[in-house]
């Protein structure tokens, strides 16, 4: 399998011998090297590019999850990595029969410019510059502005069961063959009709947009945000086009800047489908990571020598601090340490290799299960003893409690518990004055407006985070609320159930019919 | 204006807990510590009634801070437990030496029975003479490997049931950054658990009471308790890569102060895929403690030192293993290549 080079790029330009002569390349023996690949190897230019370009296919070809004829939306962010990525993909699909790629590409560029106050005319001038490297490719795109979050439906943050693919061994290959007889018959007269589009974004949205990511009171919250957005807006797009995957262009580097801060914002449970090559939470659209064996540099320097185009977009941590959000922080200390420890990315890269997701991609699996944001799976049981537990922990102890003191401990069958439990406080009220013991599941909050606490049981752990820092849930796209009072609803709906007798169970109907003001109240004591 | 304690709302806050935020005076502050610690204890079941229990014992705020909350709450609660400091001394002029004085001073405030083991005594070699001969590069090598051990050998002495170490949750959020950088599956999925259970007849369990305490808050606890502790840091130690993530973790904790709770979280959540390779444990074929080769660490890096050829122990030498045990010498070839590796 190819290699992730790490420490070629710093000695690129011109490779010469031991006695100053200049080294051939090592693969084909002719030509001058230009290009030194780890452990000495030194290629030219054409060898450089063969490799670059192979990487690409054997990727693509160990993982097996693109199926011949399948619509493959790739999503293009203006960045050196994917736009390589679309590269890779051309320069796949026009090689020769055997090694040729045989998917039906499309792209999609999703304009955060709203996110990050980009006046209209700058944002106009980046889709123009995109718009001119798409439409070279002669692919079909998607020019998608961030504020379609605004007019979402619900279903874009429900896993939809995965189409029904071929799954066991030796499908891929049928698939294959059965697509190069098909292509054979019909003369590769493929008529491909597809619509490009650009949507334009109006000004009111911008603004709801921008009060959104207004209300993120930290900056690792506003990009948290941003991307959890940006990835549903891609899923829509994929759904709504038609496209069962999604190409991301993170490469090795970016990925393991990633994991790093992911780790870091309570993300851990997600490390594999976050940074995997395949994530399949959405289940009918996968998204896949083909550039994830390239370096950051190894990029650059193919961009660079092949001339492909990128364009430079400001995001939102442009010109911030080191300190100014998690990401930047992890970025620039990864950036260091590989300074220092040229392995640093290949061996955290490594380590996501080693990982994977709890939860699977079961499609079946009960929705209220997953986050509503980031639709993982929930990562918030209470287990007993955890992280999750001992915050919950200190936050009751910090909290108002009067003069109470807990009871003494007693020995049951030599284990040591607490006799009387500790006065349970009211965790709902962020405010000060709400520390009352709760008595039977009322308290101050039960006529509370939609508060951020209440969307907690739909969230996961890092989820909560993001939430946390919000000045208000309200600013919250409607497709986001209306699912989270769903999943409320239901969770109610289904307490009343296990405490209704057992004939009851079924009936559902007849349980609906519970009084609004107990919606919001819900989940006082579960969580 | 003088701010009230969110907490009892009578006393004047003299902290900002810096794990939720609160403003609380110094005896809410007190309280919650202790009870988060208890909470820890019982909800995890680190103990059982009647247990001798070893509190590994440096002199350094982690450890002072744990011996003290033990005994208090052994007293508050009835845990019944039998409590006993244990030292390392690891022979560093000027460090340990000092260090081990703030030890036995604790043991008369805290009247706890105090063993110290020392390196000189177990191995035949103090940390001075070990830097001495293999220089400040991989000395922590040898003496986290040393020290390891002679917990484990101490314990056995003192014939307690549990050590229990002062690892705080910026020590635990540290190894999961550490193991992740190193690549290291095998530990990143153990070093988030709480407790370990007996490995094999040569290993004391271990757990770690003060899991989801602050560094922040143990200074503070030891402060306003005025405790006495020992606060010089190890004059042979800065491991630069460690640095690096210790000071990323302080950078993290003021950009989003759970950060380090945050970090645990995700080790605790983390799962490693199947057919990932771990080492299966074994015991070490000379001195019987776990070991995954045939050879333990201590014994090869002790070999090394005995030899004169540190660089066998720090360097991936599992063919000499069988020479080591046999007793044989190693070709010149050999030799030379530990030697050269040296420079
Ligand atoms: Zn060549
Ligand atoms: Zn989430
Ligand atoms: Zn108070
Ligand atoms: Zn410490
Ligand atoms: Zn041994």
């Amino acid at each position: 399998m190819c290699e992730i080079n790490e420490d070629f790029h710093d000695r690129l330009e011109c490779v010469q011998d031991v006695e100053g002569g200049l080294k051939k390349c090592v693969k084909c023996k002719e030509a001058n090297a230009s290009v030194v690949i780890k452990g000495g190897d030194a290629h030219c230019r054409a060898c450089f590019k063969e490799n670059f370009t192979h990487k690409f296919r054997a990727t693509l070809g160990k993982n097996r999850v693109i199926f011949p004829g399948e619509k493959v939306l790739l999503a293009v962010s203006g960045g050196p990595s994917s736009c390589s990525m679309l590269r890779q993909v051309q320069e796949g699909l026009s090689q020769n029969a055997h090694k040729k790629l045989r998917f039906l590409p499309g792209i999609v560029y999703i304009d955060e410019g709203g996110a990050v106050f980009r006046s209209s005319e700058e944002r106009q001038k980046t889709v123009a510059q995109l718009q001119a490297i798409f439409k070279a490719t002669g692919y079909p795109f998607h020019i998608v502005p961030l504020e379609q979050v605004l007019d979402l439906p619900s279903s874009t943050i429900l896993t939809a069961p995965s189409a029904s693919q071929p799954a066991h061994t030796g499908a891929y290959k049928t698939a294959v063959d059965q697509f190069i007889q098909h292509e054979i018959s019909s003369s590769a007269a493929r008529e491909v009709q597809e619509e490009t589009d650009v949507y334009e974004s109006q000004e009111p949205h911008t603004q709801a947009l921008q009060k959104l990511i207004g209300s993120a009171k930290t900056l690792t919250a506003k990009q948290d945000l941003v991307n959890t957005l940006r990835q549903h807006v891609l899923v829509h797009t994929a759904r709504s086009k038609g496209y069962s995957k999604v190409m991301l262009g993170d490469s090795c580097t970016r990925l393991a800047v990633k994991l790093l801060s992911n780790i870091s914002t309570g993300r851990g449970a997600h490390l594999a489908q976050d940074t995997g090559f395949s994530d399949t939470r959405h289940g009918d659209v996968i998204l896949v990571r083909p550039m994830r064996d390239y370096s950051a540099k190894e990029i650059a320097y193919y961009n660079h020598v092949f001339a492909v185009p990128s364009v430079f977009i400001p995001g939102l941590d442009t010109k911030n601090a080191d300190k100014a959000s998690i990401h930047r922080l992890t970025e620039s200390f990864v950036n260091k340490l590989q300074a220092d420890f040229p392995s640093t990315v290949s061996t955290i890269y490594r380590t996501s290799e080693k990982l994977q997701t709890v939860c699977g991609s079961s499609s079946t699996a009960d929705p209220c299960d997953r986050c509503l944001l980031c639709v993982c799976a929930l990562d918030t049981a209470d287990d007993g003893v955890s992280a999750l537990q001992a915050t919950l922990t200190s936050e009751k102890l910090s909290k108002f409690r009067g003069n109470t003191r807990p009871g003494m401990p007693v020995l049951i069958s030599g284990e040591l518990r607490q006799s009387a439990p500790t006065v349970r406080d009211c965790r709902s009220g962020e405010g000060e004055n709400c520390g009352q013991a709760q008595v039977g599941g009322s308290c101050c909050s039960s006529d509370m407006k939609p508060e951020k606490t209440d969307l907690k049981s739909t969230l996961c752990y890092s989820c909560q985070l993001i939430v946390k820092d919000l000045s208000s849930v309200e600013c919250l796209p409607q497709y986001i609320l209306s699912e989270a009072m769903r999943r409320q609803r239901r969770s109610l709906m289904r307490k009343e159930i296990t405490f209704a007798p057992v004939s009851n169970v079924g009936q559902e109907k007849t349980l609906v019919t519970v009084p609004g003001s107990e919606l919001w109240a819900v989940d006082q004591t579960s969580h | 204006m003088p701010v009230q304690c969110s907490c009892c709302g009578e006393k004047r806050a003299m902290l900002k807990r810096p794990k939720t935020g609160h403003s609380v005076c110094k005896d809410c502050f007190f309280w919650a510590f202790e009870e988060e610690v208890h909470e820890t204890i019982v909800s995890a079941k680190l103990f059982r009634h009647g247990e001798r229990v070893g509190i590994a014992a440096s002199g350094g705020k982690d450890s002072t801070v744990l011996a003290h909350v033990m005994k208090v709450l052994n007293e508050r609660y009835g845990y019944g437990l039998e409590l006993m400091l244990l030292s390392v001394d690891e022979g560093i002029t000027g460090y340990r030496d000092d260090s081990l004085e703030t030890v036995k001073r604790n043991q008369q405030q805290y009247e706890l029975p105090l063993k110290i083991v020392s390196y000189e005594e177990l191995y035949g070699w103090t940390m001075d003479a070990i830097v001495k001969q293999v220089g400040l590069k991989n000395n922590c090598t040898f003496c986290g490997v040393f020290r390891r051990q002679a917990l484990d050998r101490g314990a056995i002495m003192l014939k307690v049931d549990k050590i229990c170490t002062g690892h705080n949750a910026d020590d635990v959020a540290e190894t999961v950054l550490m193991n992740v950088l190193r690549g290291d599956v095998a530990r990143l999925r153990r070093c988030t658990a709480i407790s370990t259970a007996s490995e094999g007849e040569a290993v004391v369990p271990r757990c770690k009471p003060l899991k989801y305490a602050y560094e922040k808050e143990i200074v503070l606890y030891a402060y306003f308790k005025k405790l006495d502790y020992f606060s010089t840091e190890c004059i042979y130690s800065p491991n630069a890569y460690r640095g690096h993530a210790r000071t990323f973790i302080k950078d993290l904790e003021s950009v989003r102060a759970s950060s380090i709770v945050d970090i645990i979280h995700s080790g605790e959540n983390l799962s490693v895929r199947e057919g990932v390779k771990m080492p299966v444990q074994g015991t070490c074929n000379r001195c019987g403690y776990i070991s995954s080769q045939a050879l333990c660490k201590a014994c090869v890096l002790l070999e090394g030192l005995n030899r004169g050829l540190p660089r066998l122990g720090i360097s991936k030498h599992h063919r000499l293993h069988g020479k080591i045990l046999a007793r044989q010498p190693l070709t010149e070839k050999e030799e030379r290549k530990l030697r050269s590796e040296n420079s």
